[in-house]
C-alpha cells in the first residue's frame, strides 16, 4: 500500500506538475507579466457573467415555415398550370389545414397535372417533400411530408443561423458565439456588449424587401376600412414613417423582391440631404427592377420592408443601373441598420428573443474580485483549521488542496471551459469538500493507532479503510454533477463542471498524492509515534 | 506539538435513543414543508416564473429612487406589482417583474416589457447604469420549471440505484429517504421566508444532494464494516456505535465547509447569496439526515447482521447436498 516504486513516483509528479502549468496562462492572464507567445497558452474563459456581456436565445415559429413552404407551393404550382402547353386550368386554390388542393376544371388533364407535378415534389436528394392524393377525380390534394417538413425547418435555421452571423459580424462586435440550439434556437453570446438593444433591433429585422406598384385606382375610402380591390392588397405604413397610422393597396403580382441584391449602404439623398439606403441589384433584378421602372414611368411604386410600407416614390424616369435608393424617414443609424441587415440577407423565419441575459463589465468586475476575496479567506481558515487538528497530516492535506485548486484550473484551460459566477461558489464548495477525503483518511488513522496497530499498519489501514467510503461519496456526487450539467443552462453548467471536475482532482490529490508523501516521510523518518 | 480534537475520543452518545420522537418531528417537518409548499407556494424567480430581472446603479446620487423608480414601473403595462429593492450599494436596486399569466404564450412579451422598463428608467435618470439584465419569457421559463423537476427526480433516483447495488436495497431506501428529506424541508424553506427560488437554487439543491450524500454514505460504510466484525452485536447498538465511530469525520468535515462557505456569504458577490445560503442550510439539514434519518430506517427496513454475508445460491445447496449423499 505504500510501496511507491521510482516509475510510479515520476509519473504521478509529471502529471501534476503538467496539469499545474496548464493553470498557468490563465493565473497569469490577472497580472502584468506576460506568458511568453512560443509556448501554447490554454486559458479558462470567463463566462459572460464575470467578463460582462450579453446572452440571447432566439426562437422561431416552424409553423411559419410550413406556411411560407405552403405559399411557395402554391406559386409554384399556379406557374407550372400556366405555363403547360396547353394551359391546365384549375379553379380555387385552398391552403386550409396545411395543404394545398385546387380543383382540375377539366378531370381528363389529370396525368399531364400529376407529371408536371412530380418534380415539385421532391426535396434535394431524395427526400419526397410532398404527397399527391387525389379526392373524386378531379380534386388533386398536395400535403407536406413530415420528412420534408422536418427538412424545411433545418434548412431555414441552417440559412437563420448564417444571416445572425453575418449581421452580427458587422457590428463589429468581439468574438461573438452563435450557436444553433435544438430544433428552433439560436444562442447569441457577445462578449462587452453591455446594451444589447441595437443587437436585438438588427436581429428582430427579416429584412424582407420587395417592390411593388400602387394600386391608384384604389378609393382612399376603401383603403381606409381595409377592402382592397381585386388584384390588390392592402400594406400599412410603417411606425415613425411620414405617413404613420395609414395603410396603402398595392398590386400583389408584378413587383420585385429585394433577394437579388449585392449590396446596401447608408448614404444622403443628395437633394434632401436626408439619410437613405442605396442598394444594388445583381445583374438579373438590374434587369427587372429598369423593366419596371420603365413601364411606370410618373407612378408610384411601395417600398415594403417586413410588410410595412417604407414610403412610397414615384419612378421620375426608367432606373437603368441596377442601383436604388430606399427613402423613409431614416435617421443614420437606422439606415444604417437597415443597410446592414439587406447586405447580410433575409432571415428565412422571425426570429423572437426568448431569453436574455446581460451583465455590465463593471459588475462583472466586482463578482470577481469579491468572489476571490471570499475563496481566499476561506481556503485560510480551511487551512488553518486542517493544521490545527491534524499537524503534519494537515500540512500534507493543505498542500494536496492547494495543488487541487490549481489542477482544477488547469484542467478547466485544456478543456477551454467557462468560469461563472456559480463557478466560484463550486470551487469554494471543492475546497470545503476536498478536505473531506483526507479528513476521512486521518480520522481514521486515528482510530487504528488507538486500538493500536504499529504506525505503518495504522497509516495503510487508514487509507485502505477510508478509500472505499470516499470511492462511494465521489461516484454518487459525480452522477448530481453530471446530471446538474445536462439540465443546467450557461453560468449553473460552469458549477457543474467546477465539481466534477473537482471530483477527480480531489480524489487524485487527496488521496494519491498525500499517500505519495506519508510514504516518503515513513520511510524516512520511520517515526516510531504518529501525531495525528 | 498537542493538536486540537473537536470530538473526544470514545464518545458514546446515544443517538438511536431518540429515534422515534425524532423521526416524529422530521416526518412533520417534512409534511409541513410540502403543506408550505402547495398552500404558500414558491417565490419563483424570473427563471422560473418569466419576466425580468434588472440591476441598476444610479450613478453620482447617494440613494437610488426607490419608491419614485417603483411608481415610474407601475405607469408600465404588464408590469403588474413590480419588486424593487435596494441590492448591494444604498444607489443600486434591483427591479423584479414577474410576466403576468396571460403573457404565458407571448414569446416577446418579456422582451418587450425588458426595452420599456430600461427606457423608462433611462428618461428619468440619465445617469442610471444598466448593470444586469435577465430577462425569460413564458415558454423558456415553463421549460426550465420542467427541467429543474426532472433533474432532481433523476438525481434521487439514480444514486438510491447505485447505494442500492453497492449496499444492500435497505440502504437505498435509507438514501432515498434522506434525500426526500432534505429536499422537502429545502423546499418547505424557501417557501415559508419566500425567498427567490431560482436556477441557482437547482444547482444548490443538487450540490446539496451530493454532499449530504457523502455523510450518508460515510456512515452506511461504517455500518456495512461493523455487521460484519461484530455478528452478534443487537442491531440498534450497532448502529449508535457507528454514527459515533465517524462522528469526528462528520463535523470536521461540515465544519470545514461551513468556514470555506461562510466568507461568501459575507464577502461574496450579491448575486450568488441565495445560491450559497441554501448551500449552507442543506449542510444542517443534510448531516442531520445522515445521522437521523438514514441510519435509524435501517432498524425498520430490517437490516441484520446476515445483510452483507454472500448467500447462498441455489445451485450452492444442490451441489452441497449432492456431496452430502456421496
Amino acid at each position: 500500500m505504500l510501496e511507491f516504486p521510482r516509475w510510479k513516483k515520476i509519473w504521478l509528479w509529471a502529471i501534476t506538475l503538467a496539469v499545474m502549468l496548464a493553470a498557468v496562462p490563465s493565473l497569469l492572464s490577472t497580472t502584468s507579466i506576460r506568458w511568453p507567445d512560443a509556448l501554447p497558452s490554454p486559458t479558462v474563459n470567463l463566462g459572460l457573467d464575470l467578463a460582462g456581456g450579453s446572452h440571447i436565445l432566439l426562437e422561431a415559429e416552424a409553423s411559419q415555415v410550413r406556411a411560407q413552404r405552403l405559399e411557395n407551393m402554391e406559386e409554384a404550382v399556379r406557374n407550372a398550370m400556366r405555363s403547360a402547353e396547353p394551359r391546365i386550368r384549375i379553379g380555387d386554390v385552398s391552403t386550409a389545414d396545411g395543404q394545398l388542393s385546387f380543383m382540375l376544371d377539366d378531370s381528363g388533364d389529370i396525368d399531364r397535372a400529376r407529371e408536371l407535378l412530380t418534380p415539385l415534389m421532391n426535396g434535394q436528394g431524395l427526400t419526397r417533400e410532398w404527397e399527391l392524393t387525389l379526392v373524386d377525380t378531379s380534386r388533386v390534394v398536395l400535403s407536406p411530408t413530415q420528412d420534408g417538413l422536418e427538412q424545411a425547418v433545418t434548412d431555414a435555421m441552417d440559412s437563420a443561423t448564417e444571416v445572425v452571423r453575418k449581421r452580427i459580424d458587422e457590428l463589429g462586435t468581439r468574438e461573438p458565439t452563435i450557436i444553433r440550439q435544438g430544433d428552433t434556437r439560436i444562442v447569441v453570446q457577445v462578449p462587452g456588449l453591455q446594451d444589447p438593444d441595437q443587437l436585438k433591433e438588427l436581429l428582430g429585422q427579416t429584412a424582407k424587401l420587395e417592390f411593388k406598384m400602387v394600386d391608384e385606382t384604389a378609393l382612399p375610402s376603401d383603403v381606409e376600412q381595409g377592402i382592397a380591390p381585386p388584384g390588390s392588397q392592402i400594406f400599412p405604413y410603417a411606425a415613425g414613417s411620414a405617413q404613420e397610422g395609414l395603410s396603402v393597396a398595392v398590386r400583389r403580382l408584378g413587383g420585385i423582391r429585394g433577394d437579388s441584391l449585392i449590396g446596401a449602404q447608408q448614404s444622403f439623398d443628395p437633394q434632401t440631404n436626408e439619410p437613405v439606403v442605396t442598394i444594388q441589384f445583381d445583374q438579373q433584378g438590374g434587369q427587372r427592377f429598369a423593366q419596371l421602372s420603365t413601364q411606370n414611368v410618373g407612378k408610384l411604386f411601395a417600398i415594403i420592408l417586413d410588410g410595412e410600407v417604407l414610403s412610397t416614390p414615384s419612378f421620375n424616369e426608367p432606373i437603368l443601373g441596377g442601383s436604388a435608393q430606399i427613402s423613409g424617414s431614416f435617421t443614420v443609424d437606422s439606415a444604417n441598420a437597415l443597410a446592414i441587415s439587406l447586405r447580410s440577407g433575409a432571415l428565412p423565419v422571425d426570429l423572437a428573443v426568448v431569453e436574455e441575459r446581460t451583465v455590465g463589465p463593471d459588475l462583472g468586475a466586482d463578482s470577481i474580485r469579491s468572489g476571490l476575496l471570499a475563496m481566499a479567506i476561506g481556503s485560510i481558515a480551511v487551512i488553518g483549521l486542517m493544521v490545527a487538528t491534524y499537524g503534519r497530516f494537515g500540512i500534507y492535506a493543505t498542500a494536496a488542496l492547494v495543488i487541487n485548486v490549481i489542477m482544477i484550473l488547469g484542467i478547466m484551460a485544456v478543456m477551454n471551459t467557462t468560469l461563472t459566477l456559480p463557478g466560484i461558489a463550486g470551487f469554494v464548495l471543492t475546497v470545503g469538500a476536498a478536505v473531506d477525503a483526507n479528513v476521512l483518511i486521518n480520522e481514521r488513522i486515528r482510530e487504528e493507532r488507538k486500538r493500536g496497530r504499529r504506525v505503518i499498519a495504522a497509516v495503510e489501514n487508514g487509507y485502505r479503510e477510508a478509500s472505499r467510503a470516499i470511492y462511494d461519496a465521489n461516484v454518487t456526487n459525480f452522477i448530481a454533477g453530471v446530471l446538474l450539467f445536462l439540465f443546467g443552462s450557461g453560468p449553473i453548467r460552469g458549477f457543474a463542471v467546477v465539481l466534477i471536475i473537482g471530483l477527480f482532482t480531489s480524489v487524485f490529490t487527496a488521496v494519491t498524492l498525500t499517500r505519495l508523501w506519508v510514504a516518503g516521510w515513513l520511510r524516512k523518518a520511520r517515526p516510531s509515534e504518529l501525531y495525528v | 506539538m498537542k493538536l486540537l480534537k473537536l470530538v473526544p475520543d470514545d464518545t458514546n452518545i446515544k443517538f438511536l435513543k431518540w429515534r422515534v420522537p425524532f423521526y416524529v418531528v422530521s416526518l412533520l417537518l417534512m409534511a409541513a414543508s410540502w403543506a408550505l409548499v402547495f398552500t404558500n407556494g414558491l417565490n419563483y424567480g424570473v427563471d422560473f416564473a418569466g419576466g425580468q430581472e434588472i440591476r441598476a446603479t444610479f450613478v453620482g446620487e447617494e440613494t437610488a429612487p426607490v419608491p419614485e423608480v417603483r411608481q415610474t414601473l407601475t405607469a408600465i403595462e404588464g408590469v403588474g406589482d413590480p419588486v424593487v429593492q435596494r441590492f448591494g450599494e444604498p444607489n443600486e436596486i434591483s427591479i423584479r417583474v414577474k410576466l403576468p399569466p396571460e403573457a404565458e404564450g407571448d414569446k416577446e412579451f418579456a422582451d418587450r416589457l425588458t426595452r420599456e422598463i430600461t427606457a423608462a428608467l433611462r428618461d428619468d435618470h440619465p445617469q442610471v447604469r444598466i448593470d444586469g439584465v435577465d430577462s425569460v419569457s413564458g415558454k423558456v421559463s415553463g421549460e426550465f420549471r420542467e427541467t429543474a423537476l426532472y433533474a432532481l427526480l433523476a438525481a434521487m433516483i439514480a444514486i438510491s440505484i447505485y447505494i442500492w447495488v453497492r449496499f444492500e436495497w435497505q440502504f437505498g431506501v435509507g438514501a432515498m429517504f434522506a434525500l426526500v428529506h432534505d429536499v422537502s424541508l429545502t423546499l418547505g424553506m424557501f417557501a415559508l421566508f419566500q425567498l427567490e427560488f431560482s436556477l441557482q437554487i437547482i444547482a444548490a439543491i443538487l450540490a446539496i444532494i451530493g454532499y449530504s450524500l457523502n455523510d450518508t454514505i460515510v456512515v452506511y460504510d461504517r455500518i456495512r464494516e461493523n455487521l460484519k466484525k461484530f455478528r452478534k452485536m443487537p442491531i440498534p447498538e450497532l448502529l449508535d456505535l457507528s454514527v459515533n465511530e465517524t462522528l469526528a469525520r462528520t463535523v470536521m468535515t461540515s465544519l470545514t465547509l461551513l468556514i470555506a462557505l461562510l466568507p461568501l456569504l459575507l464577502f461574496g458577490p450579491a448575486s450568488l447569496f441565495g445560491l450559497v445560503a441554501a448551500i449552507t442550510l442543506g449542510i444542517f439539514v443534510g448531516t442531520y439526515s445522515s445521522v437521523y434519518m438514514a441510519a435509524p430506517i435501517l432498524i425498520w427496513l430490517g437490516v441484520d447482521s446476515d445483510s452483507f454475508v454472500p448467500q447462498e445460491s441455489e445451485a450452492d445447496v444442490q451441489d452441497r447436498k449432492a456431496r452430502g449423499q456421496a
